[in-house]
């Protein structure tokens, strides 16, 4: 890869792969990553060596899919942002700008390949069949997760920034060793396909803001050591709530992929058909464990980092606009046109759709249902734990003695908790 | 019944665990060929291969964070972290995610998690080598909280720790590695609850309690009170999180006394809880003040006079003699 006369220990050349060596410096191309692009702001769509190859394998009817999802997750984005401002969430996490980055990648990956997202991933929830009204759960206030992993292979948000990075890594360890434990038994008599662990890879998501974080850094270290089959989706919205990406890098970020020794590409995180294609290479590359992949998609958040914050205190009108010119939305719409992929019917369908889920989500909100805080003695531990026993048991008792006053009607402890977040 | 020392009682534990769950594996840094700097993994990964005890980078968030990662797809992993001191750069992984994955995931998802930590002064170590952390991992509701005190429990203790479905962090009191002791291997240790307190020994005139490496020191307190006509109860903890409180109340019912012994500094420390929990459970049974005695409120201090800092038979007898005076 580049200088490749320099030896990074004495060892070097013993247990170098001369093929993925040239994979990888095929795909890493220049030192300075050039952003890979195939549709450009104007609708025209370019070729690229490699991945006009993952293009091709899109025909109308998934370019139409892509559409319909990004249209989808802006009307919902708008419409959680209006639930917020409503008072009827804590806090919103708006993703509008940032469609493609999210329905590209959520769309290159398969049902048995696990996803770790950041809090902003509500595009690639989308993508995984997450109900989008339990993504609401905690920015309401009713819960600290809202859906079950384990349906959809899209883990919980992360609000700590970055922490679920290793989770991503150990979880790509964890397949590995399933792979192995198949083998084991296929040896030991089994032939059948139903014991062959299926190849599957893991993504996980962060931005450029969490890309200071040591967990980033630990975990590209460790994915790199046991070549783990994990894809790094970093998507550079450019802030890190007031912070400027240049504050985080001086160097494209994807071009970090290369000092943990594996490739990092930089895509146009505005462009469905890049993202889709280059998430596709990576993940493929990943299931055959050939080596981790680090995406860095090229994108902006076009409004706040989350609804607590005002970003005409920290950026200028300019740059906004000149982002709002890339729009994922408009330039595939363009391109749907101009290839007769889709007609006006197709785009006022979408509309309905989007305006049908908004309807969805807002009515889904207002009936979601307190918990009862037993559930989270319950759930604190996995297994009988004599201390939740005990405060359970106080409480209760406490509980009861307002069993009068709450009449006839009451469970009295969720009396007062109904309603808005605040 | 066989004879070993508490580093090789767990080494035993972990082997027993690696050769019974395929999906039980060791990480941590230098515990494969070098064996661990305590050599409590010694010989696991000729056993085992370099899948099951991983060498990890040196990255104590990487090791907890992919550990987690790991639980999440069915694995056990269990975590080696060198020395108490160095486990604050994974504390985040720690009680941000690992104690709150299953809550936060409405119990859908359980992550298994062990982590082994040498911890505890003594040694003539130094900086961040001696340290007992155990009361900030203790206020962390989700995690268990587990030190053996002698080879017995410290072989099946590990085991049990790796069955739990909750995630476990061993303190593993490092000055006591080669203390001898007897282990039976088959059945009824495995049966015994982990969590629960033991008495070691009887006494009417007061109970002292202690834990990981102070045990043995309590026992020869209680032992030379003894010889002064004294009849000391001692409790051997076990477990830190949770507590059993039961254990401790019934003592301090019978005997009216309780000395509550750490190496910790005592401000802020599990001495404390218990000394307040008792006085909520038994106050009226209490003939004198709950008596903490643990380390002072510094950093732990050099090594050449660690025995000044660290709690001894005098210091728990001095502690006895004001509980007994009143």
């Amino acid at each position: 890869m580049g200088a490749t006369h320099l030896p990074s220990t004495e060892f070097d050349g013993l247990d170098v792969d001369d093929q993925l060596e040239a994979q990888a410096e095929a795909v890493l191309g220049a030192p300075d990553a050039p952003m890979v692009q195939l549709l450009s702001p104007e609708g025209t769509l370019g070729t690229d060596p490699v991945f006009s190859e993952y293009a091709a394998r899109l025909d109308a009817a998934k370019l139409r899919g892509f559409y319909a999802d990004m249209a989808k997750i802006r009307r919902f984005d708008v419409e959680a942002t209006a639930l917020q401002r409503q008072g009827q969430l804590a806090l919103w996490v708006p993703l509008t700008g940032q469609e493609a980055a999210q329905i590209g990648s959520g769309r290159a990956s398969q049902p048995q390949d696990y996803i770790f997202p950041t809090y902003r991933e509500h595009g690639v929830a989308l993508t995984r069949k997450v109900d989008l009204a339990e993504l609401l759960r905690q920015f309401r206030g009713v819960s600290n997760g809202g859906w079950n992993p384990k349906d959809t292979n899209f883990h919980l948000y992360t609000l700590v920034l970055a922490a679920q990075t290793p989770h991503a890594v150990g979880y790509a360890m964890g397949i590995q060793r399933d792979q192995k434990l198949a083998a084991a038994r296929a040896a030991a008599g089994g032939t059948g396909p139903e014991r062959q662990a299926p190849k599957a890879a893991v993504m996980v998501y962060f931005g450029d803001g969490a890309s200071s974080e040591g967990d980033v850094h630990e975990s590209m270290v460790f994915a790199s050591s046991y070549n783990a089959p994990v894809v790094f989706f970093c998507q550079n919205n450019h802030w890190a709530i007031s912070v400027p990406t240049a504050v985080q890098t001086r160097i494209p970020l994807s071009n970090r992929a290369k000092g943990y020794g594996f490739p990092g590409i930089r895509v146009d995180g505005n462009d469905v058909i890049a993202v889709h294609a280059v998430t596709e290479w990576a993940l493929e590359r990943a299931r055959e464990g050939k080596s981790p992949v680090l995406i860095e998609a090229f994108t902006y958040r076009v409004g706040a980092h989350t609804t607590a914050d005002d970003p005409t205190k920290y950026r200028g009108s300019e740059e906004e606009a000149q982002w709002r010119a890339k729009d994922p939305l408009e330039r595939l719409e363009k391109y749907l046109r101009a290839e007769g992929f889709a007609d006006d019917a197709f785009f006022e369908q979408v509309r309905a759709d989007g305006d049908e889920l908004a309807a969805y989500v807002r009515k889904t909100t207002h009936d979601l249902e307190t918990p009862d805080i037993r559930t989270a003695f319950a759930n604190t531990y996995a297994e009988a734990h004599p201390l939740i026993a005990e405060e359970l048991a106080w409480f209760e008792d406490y509980s009861a003695g307002f069993a009068d006053e709450a009449g006839a009607g009451g469970s009295g402890n969720q009396a007062d908790t109904d309603g808005a977040a605040s | 019944m066989t004879t070993m020392t508490i580093a090789k009682a767990i080494n035993e534990g972990l082997r027993a665990t690696l050769a019974n769950n395929p999906r039980t594996l060791l990480m941590g840094e230098d515990i494969g060929p070098l064996g661990g700097v305590y050599r409590v993994t010694d010989g696991l990964i000729r056993e085992f291969g370099a899948d099951r005890v991983v060498d990890t980078p040196l990255a104590e968030s990487g090791i907890i964070g992919t550990a987690i990662g790991l639980a999440l797809s069915g694995y056990r992993p269990v975590c080696e972290i060198q020395f108490d001191g160095f486990v604050f750069p994974g504390f985040n992984q720690i009680t941000t995610q690992l104690a709150k994955m299953h809550s936060r995931s409405n119990g859908n998802l359980t992550v298994p998690v062990v982590i082994r930590i040498p911890y505890g002064g003594g040694i003539g170590s130094i900086e961040h080598h001696s340290e007992s952390p155990e009361a900030l991992f203790a206020h962390t509701a989700g995690l268990r909280i587990i030190t053996p005190s002698n080879p017995h429990d410290a072989y099946w203790m590990i085991q049990q720790a790796v069955d739990c479905l909750d995630p476990v962090i061993v303190f593993e009191p490092k000055r006591r590695y080669w203390l001898k002791g007897d282990v039976d291997t088959d059945a009824p240790g495995r049966s015994a609850d982990p969590f629960a307190a033991h008495v070691l020994r009887a006494g009417t005139e007061a109970t002292v309690v202690a834990y990981g490496p102070l045990v043995p020191v309590a026992l020869a307190a209680a032992n030379a009170a003894a010889e002064d006509g004294h009849s000391i109860e001692v409790i051997d903890l076990r477990s830190i999180s949770p507590i059993d409180f039961d254990t401790v109340t019934d003592s301090v019912r019978k005997t009216g006394r309780l000395i509550v012994a750490h190496e910790a500094p005592t401000f802020g420390g599990i001495g404390g809880e218990i000394a307040a929990r008792v006085s909520e459970r038994a106050f009226h049974s209490l003939e004198a003040p709950v008596i903490r005695v643990g380390g002072f409120h510094m950093p732990y201090p050099v090594a050449k006079v660690e025995e000044d800092y660290l709690p001894d038979i005098d210091r728990i007898l001095e502690a006895l003699e004001r509980a007994l005076s009143y």
